[in-house]
């Protein structure tokens, strides 16, 4: 018997369209990249695929031998297609969850949710863009540099990593047209001073209307430094520990700066992509 | 859909089916997913009077089973309630359900008088929150101070009050008859159960805030057991809740006596799940021929010697 993916369907209000939704979708592959990472490629349902670049899913990782992960696992869209009907997860294999997700067979299901959250916002003003990104962030600013380069953006991608042969994502984000810079720890190019020096060439040249990136709080105190000797806005897509996704728990709480002082605010909900001047690394 | 009648009573009040959602994992966020009209009550996340932070992460962790929270009623006040909150859930068919809660007798009265509104169905006191005082401490963990928050806010409100029990008590029906007794005109069984899990690398909890409420399919014996116990020992109408995720699931707690039932961490697995009870629950009845939910609920044939 062949599976197909499909959404379980459950009546909504009159006039209102799902936001999200529960899917079964069918596993295509699930490769590694490189020791660390692994590239999920699932059939999905076209409900599930009308999504932005900086929102996630929630996973419902299968149990690995000997572990039982119960929560669902958020993971940050790293391509989507709907033509293809194609949805795709890069991940790095952390603990239970992802070690469960390392199992996935092609053939086999996945039940996921989404897609979630508020994605990154790209005002027309925002031509020239420059993505900051480590690790498994990349994953995160994938899809908006598919968008970057569709809008005819100027593109120009920072991809930090331990090891030069572990910035991954360099040839995707080539293709997207990006100029691809690698720094990393070896060298001592990957240092916030480092970065500093190079950003702020760029900035001198004209060239940055604005800054994406992700995760890491070194950088992201460099760029709200930057940000603000500058004047130059831009976006963060954060993390932390989920239960529901969807905002009804309050587990996934940061705090934000605000106007009138320190508010909290869910990731899942009124995030993950975030003002970088608001964010608190 | 189904058109079996799944009506059930809660002494006044009636609902349209018996499956509503617990407190705190609930919220017009899952109006996204699907028809909140579907659902028998809409049961809000429990707010206090003034504004509160919270706890601080990380405010869940996963278990075999189950889960933990230590998420600690961040709440945005009576204010917001009024101005804000009930307003949106006045534009519901199901019956609202203000869950509310406080630290002193004082302040839970008060603010039992201040939601006591038009447009709110009915109360739930949560007496039971482990999250809010050292060690979980809370209200109904003795019958004492159980009979005297349920009197203060009994004399406060002509709504219909619940009282929200907790498992961690070790008197669990003397607690239930302290509350009837003192004008509960339901009871919820239960909130969570007080646990703790630790990082054996860091030797540090898994919780910010050190211990928290166990929730999920673990604890379902738990919660199943107090609901019985209640169900037998007192005459207002028991809402199980614990740990419930199937048709199966609701089944045995309204077998075990209780007159609906509420549905918490199983959304966050599958936030489809309580619209999927109400129709299987439905489809049920009707395969088993059933004309009232009425003739199941305390159904339960204890054995010989064990009073039912
Ligand atoms: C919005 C969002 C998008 C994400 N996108 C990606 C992605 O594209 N690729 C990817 O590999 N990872 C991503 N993550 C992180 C991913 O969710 C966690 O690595 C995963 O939940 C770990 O689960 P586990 O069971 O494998 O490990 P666990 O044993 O649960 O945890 C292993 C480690 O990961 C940390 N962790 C667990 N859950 C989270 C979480 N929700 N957020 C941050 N850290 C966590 C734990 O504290 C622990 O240090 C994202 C997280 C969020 C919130
Ligand atoms: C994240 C979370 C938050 C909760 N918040 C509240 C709350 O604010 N008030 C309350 O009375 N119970 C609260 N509870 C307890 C639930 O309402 C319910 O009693 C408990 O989780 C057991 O049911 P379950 O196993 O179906 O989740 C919370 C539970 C969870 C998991
Ligand atoms: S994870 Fe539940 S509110 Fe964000």
């Amino acid at each position: 018997m062949t599976l197909s993916p499909s959404v379980l369907s459950v009546p909504m209000a009159p006039g209102v369209l799902p936001r999200c939704a529960e899917a079964r979708c069918v596993v295509r592959s699930n490769l590694p990249v490189n020791g660390e990472y692994r590239l999920l490629t699932l059939d999905a349902p076209p409900e599930v695929l009308d999504c932005q670049p900086g929102q996630f899913f929630q996973l419902l990782c299968p149990e690995p031998e000997g572990e039982h992960p119960f929560l669902r696992r958020p993971m940050s869209i790293y391509g989507y297609d709907a033509e293809a009907g194609q949805l795709q997860f890069l991940y790095k294999v952390a603990g239970a969850g992802t070690r469960g997700l390392a199992t996935l067979r092609p053939g086999g299901m996945l039940n996921v949710l989404g897609p979630l959250g508020q994605g990154f916002s790209m005002p027309q003003h925002w031509q020239d863009l420059l993505l900051v990104a480590r690790g498994v962030g990349l994953a995160t600013l994938a899809p908006l540099a598919r968008a970057a380069q569709r809008s005819g953006r100027r593109l120009t991608a920072i991809c930090s990593a331990r090891r030069p042969e572990l910035a991954m994502s360099v040839d995707l984000f080539r293709g997207y047209g990006a100029e691809v810079i690698v720094v990393h720890d070896e060298d001592g190019s990957s240092t916030p001073e480092a970065l500093r020096g190079l950003i702020e060439a760029r900035i001198a040249a004209g060239r940055v209307d604005a800054f994406y990136t992700c995760g890491s709080s070194r950088l992201l105190r460099l760029l709200q430094d930057l940000g603000q000797r500058h004047g130059i806005p831009g976006e963060i897509a954060m993390e932390q520990q989920m239960a529901c996704g969807l905002g009804m728990c309050q587990a996934c709480v940061r705090p934000f700066r605000e106007e009138g002082g320190i508010v909290q605010r869910r990731v899942c909900r009124e995030g993950p992509v975030f003002p970088l001047l608001e964010a608190i690394a | 859909m189904s058109a079996a009648d799944l009506s059930v009573r809660l002494g006044a009040m009636t609902l349209a089916n018996p499956i509503m959602p617990a407190s705190g994992t609930f919220s017009e966020d899952l109006a996204d997913v699907f028809d909140l009209d579907l659902l028998g009550a809409h049961v809000l996340k429990t707010i206090m009077r003034g504004t509160r932070a919270g706890n601080p992460v990380p405010r869940v962790c996963d278990l075999q089973g189950g889960m933990l929270n230590a998420i600690g009623i961040p709440s945005k006040g009576i204010e917001d309630f009024r101005s804000r909150m009930l307003p949106y859930w006045q534009g519901y068919r199901a019956p609202l359900v203000v869950s509310i809660s406080a630290h002193t007798l004082d302040e839970f009265a008060r603010l039992c008088a201040e939601v006591s509104l038009p447009g709110v169905a009915a109360i739930e006191a949560n007496i039971s929150c482990p999250n809010i005082e050292a060690d979980g401490n809370a209200f109904a963990m003795r019958p004492d101070t159980t009979a005297e928050v349920m009197r203060r806010l009994r004399a406060e409100t002509d709504l219909p009050l619940w009282a929200k029990l907790t498992p961690n008590t070790g008197e669990p029906v003397a607690v239930a008859q302290a509350a009837e007794a003192n004008g509960a005109d339901a009871l919820v069984t239960a909130n969570t159960a007080l646990g703790m899990a630790i990082d054996v690398r860091t030797r540090r909890p898994r919780l910010g805030n050190g211990m928290g409420g166990m929730s999920g399919p673990a604890v379902k014996p738990i919660a199943l057991r107090m609901t019985y116990q209640c169900a037998r020992a007192c005459t207002i109408p028991v809402i199980g809740c614990g740990g419930i995720a199937t048709l199966d699931d609701v089944l045995e707690f309204l077998i075990a006596g209780a007159s609906a039932v509420q549905v918490g961490t199983a959304t966050f697995q599958s936030p489809t799940v309580m619209a999927r009870l109400v129709a299987e629950l439905g489809d049920w009845m009707q395969a088993q021929g059933l004309a009232s939910l009425s003739e199941i609920i305390g159904s339960v044939e204890m054995p010989e010697g064990e009073a039912a």
